[in-house]
């Protein structure tokens, strides 16, 4: 019955996309020109191609199916701060670079060259002839009209990551009406295929955050629609793709956009995302042929399934690490987490080998320290050059440091460690895991407390708890974005860690454009964070375990697990 | 109607029957009190004596059967994850190497704890303010009505998040959560039952001759809806020990390392093809649970109602 | 005439509940700690001022309070405050018309099965038929529904192929999640007919019908089911109400955008105004539902007088 059903389907879509195809081969032939806009990724996506007689045959069929496990809340890349909108979006639009995931570099996106002025401040983009999906050219005002409205604080509602965009120069000024001009920010259109940007400080990588989202530009029609990005009608976007369908709470389907400028790079027709939120069926949707991708960073593989699903599928099974972090992170305002010898002695005695093998086993990183592997330094990775031996496991020196620990404070024994997780089944098993190993290791009694996801954030911010649990994911690629937090009074700092000498490690590494003086700043301040003042637990660096069907190709992730699906293809299966 | 029927009988038709006149006299059923009567109907029921003595054995492994293990229900091993059963670990180990003999006996006495605790709440509340609905009527009918589907129309997990973050996160405070709202069933259906029975005649005949409100509340028209209500009961025990794993469904369940089956049924799921031992021993104590539950209820049903008698 | 006032009466507490509703939930849903802005990665106190600015969020409770009634006054539920300028109203309006596509199918297949069941184990009172159709009423109550769903799941879409894993695109879509969402209404069902109906066949004026030589069927038709599906009815407001506003559990395990979904996810993001609005249209549901459940009564019971007015 459902065979003979996808038999007929099949017949049709064979008559279907024979047309397509034709079309498809008249579009190869258009790559070679392509190769010399400098998108050099996707000249080899193409040398691929070339082969495709010989041993990579593609499907008739270029529909992508995956899960996306959670709605994006807006397509407005003003207000997107998510990622699932990053998902989503970054098919939809692109912005003046896009993220070359294989080598970690930014390449020409909607602009076709730059030049940097030699103090660091001035970028000057070209535009290549790029088109809306409705078939006007994208301009360099397009841009200047985008982040105006990130930066305009009367956009309603204003834009949740304008703070994004204080980079540019009056930035954020502009944002607190000290400004209020914004021809005085650093955002100009020279003319209609030049744009000028001018930073507030020399930023190294801020080629790579003109891939971001809240760095797309937008259309002129959505000047006085406040509803455009809420109906798949007014969108007009000039990505890869366009948003032909959407089903609130259940799927959404984008279709490739004609007008895109480098169209012949694409060759998936559609992607259907589904919305299940549940790992369990996700991975059977996906055994079953529904799905053609499962697991993060779209969706997630049951943790206790991973070393299944990596035995039953090795040849389906991926694993890549991220640039983020998992952590715990000390209320230090509260006695007895005053003293560092005693969170000292909380960190030294986790063996974070058996947690990764038993517990969590995603196959991630133990950390002792806080920048992920993956983030860029000088030269190569910064943890390539900075090592993260602050610290090392062992029982013996921690029940020493706690004992010290607990002398100093007029202790005898360690009150009840109250440790809050939110709610989460991972959360809830690393929890119990180390609550144990603080028992047998320290003899120290331990209450895990999970609470609700927005009750644990305020607790956590308001300085609320003892012990929490906390990740970090990479906003940007620079150790910047791990270290930056945990200075004074930091909007992301929910330790009360106040560090005058930090802070001035952290302000001399702003301001300097010293790629070798920044990475020792970065360095300094780590083995302040950490070696000296142990102000959080490191625990793990992440990793993203997925599932994709042998026939999919070409979907790569970025350095901090952002998935890119806009350069993917099915072959013949 | 019926009455057109032509029968056409003739006196030979009916057989006198000898009565011994002394023999009339004699009360053949041995008097019972009503409870001794139930009873007696009770136990001849098979199904629901099997059910109770289940259920008894339910309850006696519940509060016993974690003494014969020399684990702990909180204590991990994490070299020992995911193990099937053994002569150590009877029930084999969980995602953290706990032994899941003791933790489902434990998370046993827990459900049953959370569903008896909630049902009597349920029952208390629910007869009281449904009896009192369903007699009066009118004003105090609708107003109390009003009030209960207003409580009812409350969005349960606001009420649920806010108590566990007024209250400490506790037993006592998931009960509390269960019963807020899971008293308004109870109360509809014997409001229902109460408003069907107040107009039967033997309810008018008490009446007029001078009984009480309470009195024709408590002595004549619960008892008569007590079919319903116990059934409402039955179920209102599951109810309350799935209600309490839809909230570990959502992560608002009993705080862990504390077990409850719900939750550990929950905790399984995503892999209980790889270890159906983690998944199946708590799942089937629970649905042993609810079966015997439900059998019994409605034995005891039978048994209660007078109507029934042969 | 009497009909009238009934009405009218019963819509005048409707809105008076309603009101209740809406304040007891609103300072309800403020006492919780977070707000709709609340995020792992904070946001600069600047622009967080501005946000709460544009929702309103920096006036006093009672401002506030008194600004969402009088725009409910003129039937504005707002947009989302989460996912942005999105119409409340068009938020339920998509994911309710999905819970009640599948709700309606789950309450027809429970009641008939139901009630069916119920029927026959009534009827063969203490015969096999009756432990029998008792036993697999029970088992719908037995296991809970997120169990029940996986192994459908598993069952008849991966090991039988008969049926997709997920999704909501067409009849074969659903069949599990019916299943799932009705096996512990059909339960209930099964078992309060039952119960009603025993009492019911066992009542005089069956007796009496029976004297009279009514046929079996008349006397089950007219009498018993009349009678006996009384709860069944009683139970049909809540029930009704309880399943077209959707089950998270299945909506989320099968992955169908349901209202029941939404709500939980809104609540977990603290969007005020759409927790708001599906709480409005949840309790004008129930309220709804109610007065019909009511209404049927009357109709189906004549013994019932209109609780409108006064005593006779």
């Amino acid at each position: 019955m459902k065979k003979s059903k996808s038999l007929l389907l099949m017949f049709a879509l064979v008559l279907v996309i024979s047309t397509v195809l034709a079309g498809c081969g008249g579009n190869n032939t258009n790559n070679g020109s392509n190769a010399n806009t400098g998108n050099t990724a996707n000249t080899g996506n193409t040398a691929d191609t070339g082969n495709t007689a010989t041993d990579e045959k593609l499907a008739a069929d270029q529909t992508l199916k995956i899960n996306l496990s959670a709605e994006p809340p807006t397509f407005d890349p003003a207000q997107a701060q998510d990622s699932q909108a990053n998902t989503v979006l970054k098919t939809m639009y692109e912005g003046l670079t896009r993220m070359n995931d294989e080598t970690g570099k930014a390449e020409p996106g909607i602009a076709e060259s730059w030049e940097i002025s030699a103090d660091g401040l001035v970028y000057t983009f070209k535009l290549r002839d790029a088109l809306w999906s409705n078939g006007d050219p994208v301009e360099a005002a397009d841009f200047v009209r985008a982040w105006k409205r990130v930066l305009d604080p009367s956009t309603d509602p204003t834009a949740p990551y304008a703070y994004q965009l204080y980079y540019l120069k009056n930035g954020e000024e502009y944002y607190t009406k000290k400004v209020t001009d914004f021809a005085q920010v650093g955002v100009k259109a020279v003319d209609a295929k030049t744009l000028e940007v001018t930073l507030k400080a020399p930023t190294p990588y801020f080629l790579g955050l003109l891939s971001f989202y809240t760095y797309y530009p937008v259309h002129k029609s959505v000047e006085g629609n406040a509803k455009w990005a809420t109906s798949k009608d007014t969108m007009i976007v000039n990505g890869p793709f366009t948003l032909t369908d959407w089903v609130t709470g259940q799927s959404l389907q984008v279709t490739k956009n004609d007008k895109y400028w480098d169209k012949d790079s694409i060759k998936l027709g559609k992607i259907d995302f589904s919305l299940v939120n549940s790992g369990a069926t996700e991975l059977l949707s996906y055994k079953n042929g529904e799905l053609d991708r499962a697991g993060g960073p779209t969706g997630e593989i049951p943790t206790e399934q991973i070393p299944i699903v990596q035995k039953e599928l090795p040849n389906e099974f991926n694993r890549k690490g991220i640039a983020s972090v998992y952590y715990y992170e000390f209320n230090i305002t509260e006695k007895p987490f005053t003293n560092a010898k005693i969170r000292k002695a909380l960190a030294m005695s986790i063996d974070r080998q058996v947690l990764i093998d038993n517990v969590t086993l995603g196959g991630q990183l133990p950390a002792f320290g806080f920048v992920p592997p993956g983030i860029a330094g000088a030269e190569g990775e910064y943890r390539t050059a900075v090592k993260d031996s602050y610290f090392t496991e062992d029982l013996e020196q921690a029940k020493t440091l706690l004992a010290e620990g607990l002398k100093e404070e007029g202790l005898t024994k360690l009150p009840t460690v109250e440790l809050t997780y939110n709610t989460s089944e991972g959360h809830k098993k690393i929890a119990l895991a180390i609550a144990d190993m603080w028992k047998q290791a320290l003899g120290v009694d331990v209450k895990t407390v999970n609470q609700e996801w927005a009750v644990f954030i305020e607790n956590r911010q308001h300085l609320n708890y003892q012990v929490a649990r906390a990740g970090w994911v990479a906003d940007y690629n620079d150790p910047m974005t791990f270290l930056d937090m945990w200075v004074t009074g930091g909007g992301n700092n929910d330790t009360g860690y106040a560090n005058p000498e930090y802070d001035k490690l952290i302000n001399d590494a702003k301001a300097s454009s010293d790629l070798a003086k920044r990475q020792e700043d970065f360095a300094a301040a780590e083995k302040m964070l950490i070696e000296d003042d142990m102000v959080l637990i490191p625990l793990y660096y992440y990793t993203n375990n997925s599932l994709t069907k042998e026939y999919l190709k070409g979907v790569t992730l970025d350095f901090s697990g952002g998935i890119d699906l806009t350069r993917g293809y099915l072959l013949e299966h | 109607m019926a009455s057109d029927h032509n029968m056409n009988l003739k006196p030979e038709d009916f057989l006198k029957i000898g009565v011994d006149e002394k023999e009339a006299e004699v009360i053949q059923r041995e008097s019972l009190s009503a409870w001794q009567d139930s009873w007696q109907r009770l136990r001849q029921n098979k199904m629901a004596m099997t059910a109770l003595v289940i259920l008894g054995l339910i309850v006696l492994a519940a509060l016993i059967g974690p003494l014969f293990s020399k684990f702990n229900y909180y204590s991990n091993d994490l070299l020992h994850t995911n193990k099937p059963p053994s002569s150590d670990h009877w029930f084999g180990t969980d995602d953290l190497g706990r032994d899941i003999f003791v933790r489902t006996w434990y998370g046993a006495r827990i459900s049953l704890l959370v569903g008896l605790a909630a049902a009597a709440i349920d029952l208390l509340i629910g007869v009281i303010y449904g009896g009192i609905m369903g007699y009066f009527g009118g004003r105090v009918d609708n107003i109390m009505n009003k009030v209960s589907e207003i409580l009812y129309s409350i969005p349960y997990l606001l009420v649920v998040i806010l108590l566990l973050v007024v209250l400490e996160p506790s037993l006592g405070t998931i009960i509390l959560a269960l019963t807020i709202t899971g008293w308004i069933t109870m109360a509809w259906i014997v409001r229902g039952e109460i408003m069907q029975l107040k107009n039967r005649e033997f309810v008018l005949a008490s009446r007029s001759m001078g009984a009480g409100s309470a009195r024709l509340l408590f002595r004549h028209l619960l008892p008569n809806a007590v079919g319903p209500i116990i059934v409402t009961i039955t179920l209102s025990v599951p109810n309350a020990i799935f209600a309490e794993a839809f909230l570990s469904f959502l992560g608002l369940g009993v705080q862990a390392p504390i077990a409850s089956l719900g939750s550990m049924i929950n905790d399984s799921l995503t892999g209980w093809l790889y270890y159906p031992w983690r998944f199946l021993f708590p799942a089937v104590l629970i649905s042993l649970t609810m079966l015997s539950f439900n059998i019994f209820g409605d034995g005891l049903r039978d048994a209660l109602d007078p109507k029934l008698k042969k | 005439m009497r009909m009238v006032r009934y009405v009218a009466n019963k819509f005048f507490y409707m809105l008076v509940s309603l009101f209740v509703l809406i304040s007891a939930t609103f300072f309800l849903m403020k006492a919780i700690p977070g707000d709709p802005f609340t995020s792992e990665k904070k946001v600069p106190p600047e622009i967080k001022a501005r946000l709460y600015e544009q929702y309103g969020l920096d006036k006093p409770l009672y401002h506030q309070y008194f600004k969402y009634l009088g725009d409910i006054a003129q039937g504005d539920l707002g947009v989302s405050m989460k996912r942005l300028n999105q119409d409340v109203t068009h938020l339920i309006g998509q994911t309710f018309s999905a819970s009640l596509k599948l709700g309606v199918v789950a309450i027809i297949v429970s009641v008939i099965v139901g009630v069916i069941l119920g029927m026959l184990a009534a009827l063969y009172h203490r015969k096999f038929i009756d432990s029998a159709a008792m036993v697999i009423a029970v088992l719908g109550i037995a296991v809970p529904s997120f169990v029940v769903a996986s192994i459908l799941q598993y069952v008849f879409a991966y090991k039988l192929h008969l049926v997709p894993v997920s999704g909501f695109k067409g009849p074969l879509y659903y069949f599990l999640p019916v299943a799932a969402l009705s096996a512990q209404p059909i339960a209930f069902i099964a078992r309060l007919t039952r119960s009603s109906m025993l009492e019911v066949l066992h009542a005089d004026y069956i007796k009496t019908a029976k004297a009279k030589g009514l046929s079996w069927f008349a006397i089950l038709s007219r009498h018993v089911l009349r009678n006996g599906i009384l709860p069944v009815v009683t139970y049909m407001g809540p029930m009704t109400a309880n399943i077209v506003t959707g089950s998270v559990v299945i909506e989320q395990i099968f992955g169908i955008g349901g209202i029941g979904k939404q709500f939980v996810e809104a609540i977990g993001v603290r969007d005020y105004t759409v927790i708001m609005g599906i709480t409005i249209f949840y309790g004008v549901l129930l309220m709804l539902a109610r007065f019909i459940t009511d209404i049927a009564y009357v109709f189906i019971d004549p013994r019932i007088k209109l609780s409108g007015g006064k005593e006779g």
